[in-house]
């Protein structure tokens, strides 16, 4: 087993034999000619030549993948009657007769080095481009014009690079998937495998493609991996997920852009969770109807000091415009001694869990408060931003944070910064905010029920220590019983109620709470649709 | 001599098919259509002069016409600069 590590243009997971695709041999000979007229017109009935193939391969690729993709066929022709690339192949061939091969091979470097010096990642990617018309100018001109290989079994194609003429002539129905060895993901190749919906890799670090030539193996695009030769085990494996994202995108397919509603016509918030501004692909991906817990976390961790107020700002803001007036709800700052942020300067804890965390840290330290609050309202200016408080546990703290709330707007005002206050809740994550979830009701605009925490709260079971998995219970009726209140007191007090904790992802309790009338449920995007399923099969 | 002063607003900048179409719409006028940016030209009538000045969302340019037919080249160059660019 030989396993080479890549760089994943598209995703998906393909198993099957290796073909590993060889250029035309095309060392160039430099020769002298005497008839420069004649080597004149051998280039232009080329040119012609070269032309006609990249209109039937407009046509091809029209039908393939669309007119978008195909247009690189038209931006080739263009390049290939480019004046500049034509003046310069002509005074190649009259000034230093020589033959039109040798020329077009001079002035396709020439041109394809100006792309490739360029700063812009997809100018220099251009340069390939360049490089694959005059190939093709050259390779009609020594009669080298050879058809791409029509495997008759489908296959993985391996090769140095693939040029989008190459990639395009392809029959997609036997390409199991493409790796490059070079190439970039913003090449053509890589958007028409993506358009293609194959997986593929490139700068696959493969150092002996011959070697390779005709093995088993396995292309892992989640992982970025190329496998040649795999062992049994991991081979069923490959094969094993294969079939889950098979299963995946079928549910994609006809669940996406669905309501998420039941039967009789109740609809249910159904959200995402994520802790970075990366996680909002897969958000879109899976069609969530807002986010219902962002981590600010990310911001705080793995650096020296505090994220400045502008830095927040900017990530609030543009997750907020990426969900385009869908809603984002941002937990402010849950940090504990647990979480490695010296900068913090927490002391060291028996009990982190139970000790100087999330609301705490913000309320003994509005400092730090201020400027996270500051972030989030300016950033609520451009979308649907709301705001949720962790580790609640009665008015007390509320009414903390009110205040806050109030110092920072009088302030943003003074300084006339624009800004919205936005939607305010709790999570509901502490037995005591279970029992106080009457009163709390009447102050916020809604609650979220954090399950992970509740349950080791309520059941005094540290979920970490696996000597106790015996008397752990995800489904302990004690919890179930507190969200059933919680979800009444706020209905009460005219508020929605969520779930963003692991239960609410639980689909065995999709059920259960819709039941119990639960108004949004925020999970991991992988598992809205599966959700979105039970919930449009309810009751 | 006719000059269109423009900032570019496609999000992508005049990358591969805007040049080329660019070009399509330049190609069939005599006049000379030259596009400027940060003192750097390019002529019109080649998508690699185009793409090699990198002119991305932002950028001011200036278009020049020059020529027989410069009156209906502003027009109808500008005219898809304006829907396109």
């Amino acid at each position: 087993m030989r396993r080479y590590s890549a760089k994943s243009v598209c995703q998906g997971v393909a198993v099957g034999t290796i073909y590993v695709y060889k250029k035309g041999q095309n060392t160039i000979k430099r020769e002298k000619v005497t008839n420069a007229d004649a080597e004149l017109k051998r280039f232009e009935d080329a040119k012609r030549q070269a032309i006609a193939q990249l209109d039937q391969l407009y046509e091809k690729a029209l039908k393939d993948v669309g007119e978008v993709n195909a247009g690189i066929f038209e931006t080739h022709r263009m390049m290939l009657e480019d004046e500049g690339f034509n003046e310069a192949i002509r005074g190649i061939i009259e000034t230093q007769l020589v033959n039109a091969e040798f020329a077009v091979a001079r002035a396709g470097d020439h041109f394809a080095k100006v792309f490739a010096d360029m700063e812009d990642e997809y100018m220099k990617a251009r340069s390939a481009d360049v490089k694959d018309i005059s190939e093709r100018v050259i390779r009609v001109l020594s009669g080298q014009d050879r058809e791409i290989s029509s495997f008759r079994e489908p296959v993985i194609v391996v090769a140095e690079d693939l040029a989008p003429s190459e990639t395009i002539q392809m029959d997609r129905d036997k390409v199991l998937s493409f790796v490059t060895v070079r190439g970039s993901a913003n090449s053509h190749t890589a958007i028409l495998a993506r358009t293609m919906d194959i997986p593929a890799l490139v700068n696959a670090a493969i150092d002996d493609l011959e070697a390779i030539d005709g093995k088993c193996a396995i292309v892992d695009a989640e992982e970025g991996t190329l496998i040649v030769e795999p062992e049994e085990d991991r081979l069923r494996e490959a094969l094993d997920k294969q079939e889950r994202l098979a299963q995946k995108k079928e549910l994609l397919k006809t669940l996406r852009g669905k309501e998420t509603v039941t039967r009789d016509g109740r609809e249910l918030l159904l959200y995402a969770n994520i802790g970075s501004l990366k996680e909002l692909g897969g958000v879109l991906e899976n069609d969530a109807a807002g986010i219902g817990l962002f981590r600010s976390e990310f911001l705080y961790l793995e650096r020296q000091d505090f994220p400045t107020e502008e830095e927040q700002f900017k990530t609030y803001k543009t997750a907020a415009e990426i969900m385009a007036g869908k809603r984002v709800i941002i937990r402010t700052l849950d940090i504990g001694a647990d979480k490695k942020c010296d900068y913090f300067g927490l002391a060291k804890e028996e009990n982190p869990a139970m000790g100087m965390r999330a609301i705490r840290i913000c309320l003994s330290r509005p400092e730090i408060f201020k400027t996270q609050l500051r972030a989030l309202f300016r950033a609520a200016a451009f979308g649907k931003i709301a705001v949720m408080y962790p580790m609640i546990t009665g008015l007390n703290e509320l009414q903390r944070i009110k205040a806050i709330v109030r110092e920072v707007c009088d302030e943003l005002d003074a300084q006339g910064i624009a800004y919205r206050l936005p939607e305010q809740g709790v999570m509901i994550e502490t037995p005591a905010a279970v029992m106080m979830s009457e009163e709390l009701a009447k102050e916020v605009d809604f609650f979220s029920i954090g399950t992970n925490d509740l349950t080791q709260y309520t059941l005094a079971i540290d979920r970490q220590n696996e000597a106790l998995d015996d008397f752990y219970d995800a489904h302990h009726p004690a919890v179930l019983r507190m969200i059933r209140m919680v979800v009444e007191n706020g209905h009460k007090a005219g508020i929605w109620v969520g779930i963003c904790g692991e239960l609410g992802a639980d689909t065995t309790l999709t059920r259960t709470f819709l039941e119990m009338g639960v108004d949004e449920l925020s999970v991991s995007s992988g598992k809205i649709l599966p959700i979105r399923k039970i919930v449009r099969d309810y009751p | 001599m006719k000059t269109l002063e423009y900032v570019i607003t496609d999000p992508l900048g005049i990358h591969a098919r805007p040049a080329g179409e660019l070009v399509k719409a330049a190609k069939d006028f005599r006049c000379t259509i030259t596009l400027e940016k940060d003192g750097r030209c390019a002529d019109c009538k080649s998508i690699f002069g185009i793409m090699a000045l990198a002119v991305k969302k932002g950028n001011p340019v200036t278009f020049t016409f020059d020529g027989e037919d410069e009156e209906e080249a502003f027009r109808a160059v500008g005219g898809f600069v304006k829907e396109n660019l």
